[in-house]
């Protein structure tokens, strides 16, 4: 029921922009150990180009499974996934992982340059493109270093680099920052949003902070504990380019956040109540 | 106050020579130690010289084998087996264990011939090899094909298979195919374990090919501890025995080297 409220109310709020990717009755589940696992239950979804499109909810409530199978690692059970087509030569999606994502054997500059490199651009193309990203997230003096030598902070600016310099239509994001401490996180939050004001690509990034996703988003999902389902969509009004800490200290930031968190919270409790009763069994 | 300048290249001086440095030099002492107490035990009679002959006539002996041109003969003979045998072997192996890792249904199809081969001594089916490649150079390359065959294959194979599943979605994610996926995930990922399988088809592929020129070759190091037997030149063995052992040596020490070349991105340890 939920599901058809989601629908009808997309497509006027950004009215008359093009839908660049359409979920329709989308469902996935397992079968693990101790049975039938839904991880995703018949989400319908329009997020229309250039949004900035968040998701959150309760850990394990498949957020990232959706994710996975926009960006086609994982194959629906039923239902449809629908990203418009891109531009010929350009690369439909790419995803910046959790993170541990960037290959260990190569540099910065041949990480961030993977999908430039696989589609065979020219090498003054690829030096042009990625030494801008490398430059705008603040790497130019690591595009030697190997990965390991770099920190966890710095690690996941490279896979962001890696994403933006392939120039997908489509961006998508999975808790990019969820293994950050706190600041660094900010950091990186400020860093993201001053290079998507650059192309304004569409996003979807999952996350389990309310703030992040206040902070990020232009529109919000909220889904339910397992299995998961679209609960609410919320739309966030404040204005671009943002400041993040400026952000948060407007009064409509904490009014947002607590009234996301109430809708969260139950099915965080939800989701508690369930680890709790598998214990026992 | 005076002191104190001179106390700093005291200390420079007593932390110059590193663990390292100390470590090498103690694993020096040990073997000429080791050779020290051989040759006063021969002197003194204490150990049978017809078995074990003094330190110093395996040297003369060296010279004398150098001098003569033999030794380096059968060492390149043998060299040129271990380099063709080597590739003949380790290069379909590689291949063979990185397509295995990638590929699910060729696994399952390879995977039992692979296991019911193995634990066949390879030197038991040299008559057979001799039978089928003859007595010329062929029947020897084959040999260490096969014994550098095995490590290569089943190292790469786990190579590829302990890959993070999170790179090859990243491959895909970015649409390699699958040439692409090879090239730049599923090889430098296996990098590190192929290395060790080099290591150890190295050290196979010397045994092998000792046992198979003592049998069906008339140069190489092998033969030339066979005809020593068969001369009864016992110290012309022990220098065949410690050419082979410098070799193997001098082997790990290159691909040490290699590794630390091809792999600078594996964390020191």
């Amino acid at each position: 029921m939920s599901n058809s409220l989601v629908t009808a109310e997309t497509p006027a709020l950004l009215g008359g922009a093009s839908v660049k990717i359409r979920l329709r009755n989308l469902s996935k589940s397992f079968i693990t150990g101790s049975g039938l696992v839904i991880a995703v239950d018949d989400v319908s979804l329009d997020i229309p180009s250039g949004c900035f499109f968040m998701i959150v909810g309760p850990s394990g409530c498949g957020k990232t499974t959706l994710l996975r199978m926009l960006a086609g690692l994982d194959t629906p059970t039923s239902g449809s996934v629908e990203l418009s087509a891109p531009a010929a030569g350009r690369p439909g999606n790419s995803m910046v992982f959790q993170g541990g994502s960037l290959f260990p054997w190569m540099t910065v500059f041949d990480n961030a340059a993977y999908g430039l490199r696989l589609r065979k651009r020219p090498q003054a193309e690829i030096a042009e493109v990625v030494g801008h990203y490398l430059n705008r997230t603040g790497l130019s003096k690591f595009a030697h270093a190997y990965p390991h030598q770099l920190s966890g902070g710095m690690q996941q600016r490279v896979s962001i680099a890696r994403a933006f310099a392939n120039d997908p239509d489509i961006l998508l994001m999975d808790e990019p920052f969820s293994a950050l401490d706190e600041q660094n996180k900010l950091l990186l939050q400020e860093e993201l949003l001053r290079i998507w004001e650059e192309t304004r690509k569409t996003v979807l990034f999952i996350t389990h902070s309310v703030d992040e996703a206040v902070t990020l988003g232009d529109r919000i999902m909220i889904m339910t504990a397992q299995p998961g389902r679209a609960k609410q969509i919320v739309d966030v009004p404040f204005a671009r380019p943002r400041e993040v800490l400026e952000l948060r200290a407007l009064p409509a930031y904490g009014e947002l956040v607590y009234s996301i968190w109430g809708q969260l919270r139950e099915e965080v409790q939800r989701a508690r109540a369930k680890d709790e009763e598998r214990e026992r069994t | 106050m005076s002191k104190l300048p001179n106390s700093h290249p005291q200390v420079l001086r007593r932390t110059g020579l590193s663990a390292n440095n100390r470590d090498r030099l103690i694993s020096l002492t040990s073997p000429l130690i080791l050779l020290l107490l051989w040759e006063l035990c021969v002197r003194a009679g204490l150990v049978d010289a017809r078995f074990f002959p003094a330190p110093s006539s395996i040297f003369e002996t060296l010279t004398l084998l150098i001098g003569d041109g033999s030794l380096w003969i059968n060492t390149w003979a043998s060299l040129q087996r271990l380099f063709w045998g080597f590739l003949l072997g380790g290069i379909p192996a590689l291949i063979l264990g990185i397509a295995m890792g990638l590929n699910r249904p060729l696994r399952a199809l390879i995977d039992p011939l692979v296991a019911t081969t193995y634990p066949i001594p390879k030197s038991a089916i040299f008559p057979l090899i001799l039978l089928i490649f003859g007595l010329d150079e062929a029947s020897k390359i084959v040999m260490v094909a096969i014994g550098v065959f095995y490590p290569v294959l089943v190292n790469s194979l786990t190579g590829v298979l302990e890959i993070n599943s999170i790179y090859l979605d990243v491959g895909k994610n970015f649409g390699a195919n699958r040439w692409q996926v090879f090239r730049t995930i599923a090889f430098p990922g296996a990098v590190p374990h192929i290395m060790s399988g080099i290591k150890l088809g190295i050290g196979m592929g010397l045994i092998l090919i000792a046992i198979a020129e003592m049998i069906g070759a008339k140069s190489g190091l092998g033969f030339m501890i066979w005809n020593a037997w068969e001369i009864l030149s016992v110290e012309t063995m022990y220098v065949g025995l410690i050419v082979i052992a410098l070799l193997g040596f001098l082997f790990s020490i290159i691909i040490n080297e290699l590794e630390r070349l091809i792999v600078p991105w594996k964390k020191s340890r």
